[in-house]
């Protein structure tokens, strides 16, 4: 019990004090993990429409293949990020390993099937009538999109939460590819797992505290703008 | 003029054949009801007329144009307009619903606004503008389609069993106010129901169809009173329904 007093009392100190090294931390985690979440939107959210919305050839395996991304364990994304940036890898050169790069492409490759399987559900629940409607309005394809993901806006919302969700949870592919080098690559995931194996809970408190928070904090706001969207 | 044509049109989905047509016409103006019974693929029809799904083969012209079903140009879909059995609801306001089509079809804020308050006023639901969508009954949800396809101008009406899901007086007023307007604006309107009274009340022309095949066409009256062999059994049923339904015929 006095461990978690004493951790807890310390943890909010160091949050008041605005300790340099967890600023840090935290700032690069909000960078990464925001960084990655919009690319896996920008890239999840249209592959998602075009899973639900067009029937071509392997669409199929395709929609297998990002559910079953959902379950990617995130040490196997990690692996294979590491091994295609490492220096004899394919895309060695480029010398991403071991930075913050590397952690977003990490969390992009967990994330990606998630907001895809996601978009493409909560298209797919559309009332195929209000579909047939919507084309009868005669729309370019831009506008068929664009009304439909208004009307599944609560479905998407949720699958970008979800994704960010992953991404700010996600500790396995980060330490893997980013090393948690202080000042570096150390997010607070990563440095929380390695403040508990020194037997630092204070610190660990601490981190835990604030990546809560973030946690909190983005997935009010985002449930606040889903649910002002659907309020009758 | 003619408005609409079909010719040699069959529809087919997985290798089975749903329709087939040899010829139907629509002049501008008509009002045709097409009736028959259930899965008898009526839907299917003014899906393929309202150019909504392409037949699996077969020639449509629209005012003289040669359509490529699988190709359909916007400029055409914004001459038609659409209303379903179930009322369609946006996940927006009244209002928005009713401006959508226009907005998609690139009117000005304006005109909208005008002709969206105009159309709400019509079917007396302007009161219900900033309303959700999803917060209307069932006739004033029909209320609120049928402005939205109005308010397009159309040259041309297509509704799929639009009265199916009212009750009797939602269903009989509307009925009363949609034949005023389409006689008024003089728009070519396609009716599809199984009910023969709601037929009767809305169009001139009939073609019934079972099967997938139009069994018999041609003004409402005069297919009443000789309809053909394979037509018959169906409308004699609803004679027979109504009679017993009609407390003076004994």
């Amino acid at each position: 019990m006095e461990l978690i007093v004493s951790g807890l009392s310390e943890a909010f100190r160091m949050i008041i004090e605005l300790d340099r090294d967890i600023f840090d931390i935290t700032w690069l985690t909000l960078r990464v993990c925001i960084l990655a979440t919009l690319i896996s939107m920008i890239i999840g959210i249209p592959l998602g429409m075009l899973l639900a919305l067009k029937h071509f050839i392997g669409r199929r395996f395709l929609i297998v293949l990002a559910q079953a991304g959902m379950g990617l364990p995130p040490v196997v994304a990690g692996l294979w990020v590491t091994i295609f940036l490492w220096r004899s890898g394919p895309l060695g050169s480029i010398q991403w390993l071991f930075t913050p790069t590397a952690i977003v492409i990490a969390q992009v490759v967990v994330s990606l099937p998630i907001i895809i399987s996601l978009t493409y559900a909560a298209l797919q629940r559309l009332d195929p009538q209000l579909k047939k409607q919507l084309k009868a309005l005669g729309p370019t394809r831009l506008q068929y999109g664009w009304f439909l993901l208004r009307e599944a806006r609560f479905g998407i919302v949720a699958a970008v939460m979800a994704g960010l969700g992953r991404v700010l949870a996600e500790v396995g592919a980060a330490q893997m590819v980013g090393g948690n080098l202080l000042g570096d690559t150390r997010i607070l995931t990563t440095a929380m797992v390695m403040e508990v194996s020194r037997g630092n809970f204070d610190v660990a408190f601490a981190l835990s505290f604030i990546l809560m928070t973030i946690a909190f904090l983005i997935t009010f706001l985002l449930t606040y703008f889903q649910q002002r969207q659907v309020i009758r | 003029m003619t408005l609409l044509q079909l010719e040699a049109i069959s529809y087919q989905k997985q290798n089975k054949m749903i329709l087939q047509v040899d010829e139907l016409s629509l002049k501008r103006g008509d009002h045709i009801g097409i009736i028959g019974p259930n899965g008898a693929g009526k839907s299917t029809l003014l899906n393929i007329l309202a150019m909504l799904e392409p037949p699996t083969s077969g020639t449509i012209t629209f005012d003289g144009m040669k359509i490529n079903p699988n190709k359909i140009p916007i400029s055409l879909r914004h001459r038609t307009a659409s209303v379903f059995q179930h009322s369609q609801r946006f996940d927006m306001t009244v209002f928005q619903n009713v401006a959508l089509g226009l907005k998609i079809k690139g009117i000005a804020k304006n005109e909208r606004e005008q002709r969206v308050h105009e159309w709400l006023t019509r079917f007396r639901i302007d009161h219900l503008s900033n309303e959700h969508a999803y917060n209307l009954s069932g006739g004033e949800a029909q209320r609120m389609n049928l402005a939205r396809a109005f308010a397009l101008e159309p040259e041309a009406l297509f509704m799929d069993e639009p009265f199916s899901a009212l009750d009797a007086p939602t269903k009989a007023s509307l009925m009363y106010e949609l034949k005023s307007i389409l006689r008024e604006r003089d728009i070519t309107a396609i009716f599809v129901s199984h009910d023969l009274l709601e037929i009767e009340a809305m169009s001139e022309k009939l073609a019934v169809i079972i099967d997938g095949r139009i069994i018999q066409k041609g003004n409402v009256r005069d297919v009443l009173n000789a309809p053909s062999d394979i037509a018959a059994p169906f409308l004699h049923a609803w004679n027979q329904l109504k009679q017993g339904l009609d407390p003076g015929v004994q």
